[in-house]
């Protein structure tokens, strides 16, 4: 048999291999972090994976969301063991092989230099990954590992045990009545919500930006620091200044602008259609700023020679616009346009700084005018419904990835085309 | 001049001021508010006919449930931490990803790429969950994690993008001269990402700034409140009630704030679109 399979075959337990190579530091250490691996992760792999199959059976004694939680850690720590079970076989296998073809062995030292030389992209972005593993992946996947328990208030730990279900609450969504219609209701409005409020705000963006860089128009420095002013407030200032600008009895608006012009008081936050209204030209007000500043500067680059060029053969202002101004911004500003829309699909903070989603709608958890993101908010702080939440985020987040792949895909061909 | 200019530039002025007018209202109706005596909305005018100073003393008063001093610290703190924290973690990682082709590069960028898709929000049952049975309700300390963690994929990609389109012979020449890797990162490559390394500065201190979601869910006694919580708490405990207050508050964080973005927007813009079309 040759060396390399006989190490592999040894490695099965972390260090022999190396031994039978005679690598005897090499195998000592591996030996001694397997051997560690199991000791410090030993009791959380056992409970872990236990817990994670059954998540408790017995009251008090199981909390069924610790269990799943450490069952989550264990898995990522499984996976760690893994990649480091992997460079043990390796390292013993690519040895054998020296072996075999009688070439000299790689020495520990060669190992610590190769290491430190391989390892430096792994050292600096190894913080990051470490975050973005516990701030980031984990939640993630606890929360999706939550759509698929019957975690409410009535299944919480530590008076009850929650369940797996599998695919159930999928399935209530799309077949109890009340959720299926303010699932689709809300569906509904944030389409429409995105669509309507993103392209405001980007057509306005645009526009105003060809508006103030017309060659002959004066008090462009005026125009552009008023303009930019909606983006260097805070959002969330904004958006509650609004509120009160908007309130049905109070407001500024109903009082002192419509009252002005003599039209009586319109219900901003107690009918659904007009807070729809209000929402939007408020976002088309907080959104069109960012895609000013962007335009401008697009608008800044072009060289005059194009447009030089357009007017001796003779074109018109608005081909010289529809020719060359037009093309130039959408293809510089693609992405910063996709992510506006991407970021309205999301965006919680003018929903609810606004108006809570609201007006409330009589036997339904969501508001008249709540997007995804706000609904499944109230359902896991307001009523406790963890796994209706979760289901819905599943959902929502693979609407969202499809969507930006979509896009993604079409932006790629965009700039290749042009 | 010919008419047809006349009216172009006649209908221009003309819409651009009042759009100037639809911007401005807003924000002097705001700062007349906070100068208005009483509490309510429906006296308050745009210029105060007896303007004091009550509201912003009020601020500082430091009440049980208006610690606006508190909140403020809170706010900078939280978000002073986390773009020390988003600068480093992001250019290290980004230096890593443009300059090394080391295994698991391909896989560690898609991974980015999936996470910057996957809003962050996903995880918020999972927080508010955790949060509560690991009692870690109120720790700042975890928001600055979150938030870092949020900050990570999509300005890694930003600044990869960016440090890409820096020459690799300066890498090189340097490398031949000696220097060693870190030495490489903080003297070549990071002078000249400075466009980027703003960018990925004031998100990072922007961000938890603007952030309702996963604030209001941790941070749950006043005290620990930022910003956002705590004014959206004043107007919306008794709606219309403590409005004015709530307009002194919002002024003394905007300006300063709507300074630094006036001063850094081209820093800003410049550095966004340089990045992203070179993704």
């Amino acid at each position: 048999m040759q060396a390399r399979k006989i190490a592999l075959l040894l490695s099965i337990l972390p260090g022999l291999g190396q031994f039978y190579n005679k690598q005897w530091i090499k195998g000592l250490l591996f030996l001694g972090f397997g051997i560690s691996f199991f000791v410090v992760f030993g009791d959380l792999l056992n409970m872990g994976f236990w817990g994670l199959a059954t998540l408790g059976t017995e009251v008090p004694r199981d909390n069924s969301i610790f269990l799943l939680a450490e069952g989550l850690i264990a898995i990522i720590v499984t996976i760690f063991g893994l990649a480091f079970y992997y460079v043990n076989l390796r390292d013993a296998y690519k040895n054998g092989q020296r072996r075999d073809e009688n070439r000299p062995m790689s020495s520990l030292k060669r190992d610590y230099q190769n290491l430190i030389a391989q390892g430096y992209p792994y050292l600096i972005s190894g913080p990051s990954l470490f975050i973005l593993i516990f701030a980031v992946i984990f939640p993630i996947l606890f929360s999706f590992a939550l759509a698929f328990t019957n975690y409410d208030l009535y299944h919480s730990p530590p008076a009850n045990l929650a369940d797996w279900v599998g695919f159930d609450t999928f399935a209530k969504i799309f077949t109890v009545d009340i959720w299926r219609s303010t699932f689709f209701s809300v569906l509904g409005w944030t389409v429409i919500w995105t669509l309507v409020a993103s392209t405001l705000q980007v057509a306005l963006g645009i526009f105003m930006a060809v508006l103030v860089n017309q060659k002959d128009l004066r008090f462009k420095k005026f125009y552009r620091i008023v303009l930019v002013l909606p983006w260097a407030v805070p959002g969330f200032v904004t958006i509650l200044i609004f509120a009160g600008l908007f309130n049905d009895s109070f407001g500024a608006i109903n009082n002192d602008i419509l009252g002005m012009v003599g039209i009586d008081a319109i219900p901003w936050l107690t009918d659904e259609n007009w807070t729809k209204l209000a929402l939007i030209l408020m976002q088309g007000w907080l959104g069109f700023p960012f895609i000013f500043l962007v335009t401008t500067g697009v608008l800044q680059s072009i060289p005059d020679d194009l447009y030089e060029a357009a007017r001796i053969d003779g074109a018109s202002i608005f081909a010289q616009f529809r020719n060359i101004t037009m093309p130039m911004i959408l293809i510089a500003t693609a992405p910063v346009i996709i992510t506006q829309y991407t970021f309205n699909f999301n965006n919680f903070n003018i929903i609810y700084l606004f108006n809570g989603g609201g007006p409330s709608v009589p036997g339904s958890t969501a508001g008249g005018t709540d997007i995804l993101v706000s609904w499944i908010y109230k359902l896991t702080l307001q009523s406790s419904q963890y796994s209706l939440a979760a289901a819905l985020t599943i959902l929502l987040s693979v609407f969202v990835i499809a969507i930006a792949l979509w896009q993604f895909r079409r932006t790629d061909a965009f700039k290749e085309g042009a | 001049m010919n008419r047809a200019k006349f009216f172009r530039l006649l209908i221009s002025h003309a819409i651009l001021i009042f759009m100037a007018i639809i911007i401005i209202y807003p924000l002097l109706w705001t700062i007349g508010a906070s100068f208005n005596p009483g509490n309510s909305l429906i006296s308050t005018t745009m210029i105060p006919q007896n303007p004091t100073l009550d509201h912003y003393r009020e601020l500082f008063a430091g009440s049980e449930s208006l610690q606006y001093v508190q909140w403020y610290l809170n706010s900078l703190k939280i978000s002073l931490f986390t773009m020390i924290g988003a600068v480093i973690c992001v250019s290290f990682t980004a230096y890593a990803f443009s300059r090394f082709r080391f295994k698991g590069r391909q896989n560690a960028l898609t991974l980015f790429l999936l996470l910057q898709m996957i809003p962050q929000f996903s995880a918020l049952i999972a927080l508010f969950v955790l949060a509560q049975i690991l009692g870690m309700m109120n720790s700042h300390w975890l928001l600055i994690l979150l938030y870092i963690g949020g900050l990570i994929p999509l300005n890694t990609y930003l600044m990869k993008g960016y440090m890409d389109s820096i020459p690799m012979d300066l890498d090189e020449s340097a490398k031949i001269d000696g220097a060693s890797n870190t030495r490489i990162f903080l003297q070549i490559i990071m002078p000249l990402s400075k466009p980027m390394i703003a960018v990925v500065a004031m998100t990072g201190f922007t961000g938890p700034l603007g952030d309702f979601i996963l604030a209001s869910t941790i941070l749950r006694s006043p005290e620990y409140y930022t910003l956002p919580i705590g004014l959206y708490n004043l107007v919306n405990d008794v709606m219309g009630a403590s409005f004015t207050t709530f307009a002194a508050g919002a002024i003394l964080i905007s300006i300063p704030i709507a300074i630094i973005f006036l001063l850094l927007q081209k820093n800003f813009v410049s550095g966004l679109t340089a990045g992203g079309t070179k993704g």
